[in-house]
Order: structure tokens, then sequence, then C-alpha cells
């Protein structure tokens, strides 16, 4: 699970362009929207395509999405329980 | 740039925004200011790399992020949000620097009151070949607002 959520903020960090965030600055419990690491709805759409491309996970519901992407910890977990690649 | 959103902006996004502040920065903030921009290539280059991302049916995963700005005017929205311009906006696309159509465009919008002041120019991005003027254009300049005017400065 270490080697997951390090993987998943390397691949937010290059897939969204977080320039000026590195892996450390992520915590595993940080909100990924709103106060955590700012990002936006189009950001959101991203990290649905990387589960789907690198994971083989299709979000179809939003409410499900909101839940999901609550950090990197609860990120982490759905993928582990999900994943099809 | 301290500014996060910056590094997520397409090529011509990062020209306009970089334009726009460079000359903003310097005057008083003005919620009312207008923008019209123009460029040649429109979102071409852009429009190339979304084009590339789709193109292999077997690895078929389109950006969002990418797809966003497969439109010109995106750039406006870019500058907007960043100095707070609650205005008017268009943007052209011509074969060349227009100065006819963005002078005729930007006194309407001053001699109809829509707007305090206009940010104007012209914003091109495609390949490795870029290009970017711009202006402001106010009721009390201190350059006279002809075509010839902006043509002189486009071409100094």
């Amino acid at each position: 699970m270490v080697e997951l959520k390090q993987e998943l903020k390397e691949k937010i960090i290059a897939i969204l362009n977080l320039e000026d965030i590195s892996v450390s600055d992520i915590d595993d419990d940080d909100a990924l929207f709103g106060d955590g690491l700012g990002l936006d709805s189009i950001d959101a759409l991203e990290l649905i395509v990387m589960l789907d491309k690198d994971f083989g996970i299709q979000l179809t519901d939003p409410k499900e999405g909101k839940e999901v992407f609550k950090s990197i910890s609860v990120l982490a977990n759905y993928i582990a329980e999900h994943r099809k690649k | 740039m301290d500014y996060p959103k910056f590094f997520k902006m397409d090529s011509l996004s990062k020209l306009a925004f970089l334009g726009a502040d460079s000359l903003l920065k310097f005057e008083e903030k003005e919620e009312d200011t207008a923008i019209l921009l123009s460029n040649r290539a429109s979102s071409l280059d852009t429009d190339r790399k979304y084009q590339a991302s789709i193109s292999d049916k077997t690895n078929y995963y389109p950006s969002p992020s990418v797809f966003v700005y497969t439109l010109p005017n995106i750039c406006i929205g870019e500058i907007s949000i960043k100095h707070q311009l609650h205005s008017e906006n268009c943007f052209f696309v011509f074969d060349h620097f227009n100065a006819e159509h963005l002078h005729t465009n930007a006194e309407y919008l001053i001699n109809h009151h829509k707007a305090k002041r206009v940010l104007c120019g012209w914003v091109d991005f495609d390949d490795k070949n870029y290009e970017a003027f711009l202006y402001l254009v106010s009721e009390n300049g201190n350059i006279a607002h002809t075509s010839n005017d902006i043509k002189k400065l486009y071409n100094s």
C-alpha cells in the first residue's frame, strides 16, 4: 500500500502538472480538492481518466468520485480493492 | 511564476497570460477591462496535440485538460481569472494582424461605455513560432488610438 500511495502521488503531480509540489508535500490524508491540493473540476476528470487507463477502473457515478478522491489514502484503498490492471 | 495554474495552461494561454501580466501589473486594478485578442493559428498547436492523443484507437484516453484548450479564447479566461476582469471579451482569427478591426471594436466598447479599458492584441502560437503584441486602450491614454498608431506600434 505504501508503494501504491507513492505511485499515486507521483502520477498526480505529473498528470496534473503540479510544478511547485513534490511527493513529500502531499500527506496521505490531505484533501485533494478544496483547501488541500486545490485541484479543480478538470483535474477531477484527469484523475478519472487515470483510474481507467492505469488501473482499469471506470467511475460512472459522480458521487462515487467525490468520495474516492477524498485523499491519497482513500484513493489507494479504493484502487487496491477495485483494480483490474 | 508564482501562480500554480500557469503550469497547467497550453502554450497559447501561457503566451497571452504572460503578455497580459507584463502590462497589467504596472496598471491600476480595473475590473471593467474588456479583452480583444486575435491571432492566425487559433488553437491549432493544442488541436494537434489533442488529435495525436486520440489517434490510437487501442489506447484511447482523451485528456480533458488538453481538450479544454482546443479553443483560442480560453486564454482570455485565464487572464480574466488572474486579474479579476469582468467585462466584454472576444477572440478573432485573421490571416494577418488586423489593426483596423481591433481599433473599431475597442472604440465601440469605450465609446458605448461597455468598458473603461480594453486590453487588445495579437497572440499567436504554432509549433516553435510565437508572437505577442498587447496594448491597453482607455479614454485618457498617452498615445492616440488610431489604426495607424496601432500598426506603428506593432511594427516597431
